[in-house]
């Protein structure tokens, strides 16, 4: 009787502490992951902005002859590259673009589908973000609405896309990311942006893929007009 | 088992309490450093991205 009596206590003890350990993914799955995310993407926001120089200073930028898209090619896998900026989210919203959509990839940032189109080129510049937990850059994915603006800012320039629409499709839908959304081996004439991320949140069943294409491409000698970076109305938080 | 762990810890119980807090923070912080981030990518929810095995992307691992 003594030995099951402690049987049973150990046994209680065990899935108490189970439970316990269980808990504990799950606040660090949802905040912890969010803490520390959030903390190093601002360090490679900051570090981004000082490598791309200052913004609408043409003679300075003039000096150095660039090829833009010959050096974006080149990013190392899982290496910040360009800074994605989305009025909808907030004013301040800015997160870096990653080449990559690896899990690690996605802890740093918004990860680039490796072979896709590059900013403000022909065909799909695809990427994924998290909608929940490590800094969740796509949190709000759901409230972009048509029209509303999204800016990459890289070394060169600033790429101007206009969201068209959005789906929400399975996980193996990958046309979404195709060089023409969703027709898969048509020949792209126009410069796409695809945004993909968990749905619903907090689940990864489907994707919810949000299609914006080119409005124009600016150089960073011009500088970014004040009117794109402007919170839509209606916007909350 | 804690009784255990209870017993085995020196001094008295003001000592005892102190040390499993030490304890206590020394096993949140080992999950939190080092076994989460280990097993997260294997858990079903952390995926973002669509993948398949078509010619056109590049080879991402699964998420």
């Amino acid at each position: 009787m003594r030995r099951l009596q402690r049987g049973v206590r150990t046994l209680g003890e065990v899935l108490i502490t189970l439970g316990l350990l269980l808990f504990l993914f799950v606040s660090w799955q949802l905040w912890w992951t969010d803490v520390t995310a959030n903390r190093e993407q601002v360090v490679t926001i900051h570090a981004l902005e000082r490598g791309f120089g200052p913004a609408g200073i043409p003679e300075r930028v003039a000096g150095t002859p660039q090829t833009p898209l010959a050096t974006l090619t080149k990013v190392p896998f899982g290496q910040a590259f360009a800074i994605m900026r989305v009025p909808r989210f907030g004013a301040d919203f800015a997160r870096p673009l990653l080449q990559g959509t690896d899990h690690d990839t996605l802890t740093n940032g918004i990860g680039h589908y490796s072979g896709t189109a590059f900013p403000g080129q022909v065909g799909n510049f695809a990427v994924a973000g998290h909608r929940t937990t490590y800094g969740m850059p796509f949190s709000n994915i759901d409230l972009l609405q048509t029209g509303d603006v999204i800016v990459v800012e890289t070394k060169a320039s600033y790429i101007v896309y206009a969201v068209a629409r959005h789906v929400i499709v399975t996980p193996d839908q990958v046309e979404v990311i195709a060089p023409v959304p969703q027709h898969p081996g048509d020949k792209p004439t126009q410069a796409w942006l695809t945004m993909t991320a968990c749905h619903p949140r907090f689940s990864a069943t489907q994707r919810y893929v949000v299609f914006a294409k080119l409005v124009r491409s600016i150089p960073r000698a011009t500088g970014l007009p004040a009117s794109y970076m402007a919170v839509p109305a209606g916007t909350v938080g | 088992m804690y009784g255990a762990l209870w017993r085995l810890l020196p001094g008295p119980w003001q000592a005892k309490l102190l040390l499993s807090l030490l304890l206590f923070v020394a096993v949140v912080a080992v999950c939190f450093l080092w076994l989460f981030p280990a097993i997260a990518p294997s858990m079903p929810f952390n995926g973002n991205s669509v993948q398949s095995g078509l010619s056109f992307l590049a080879p991402t691992p699964v998420i």
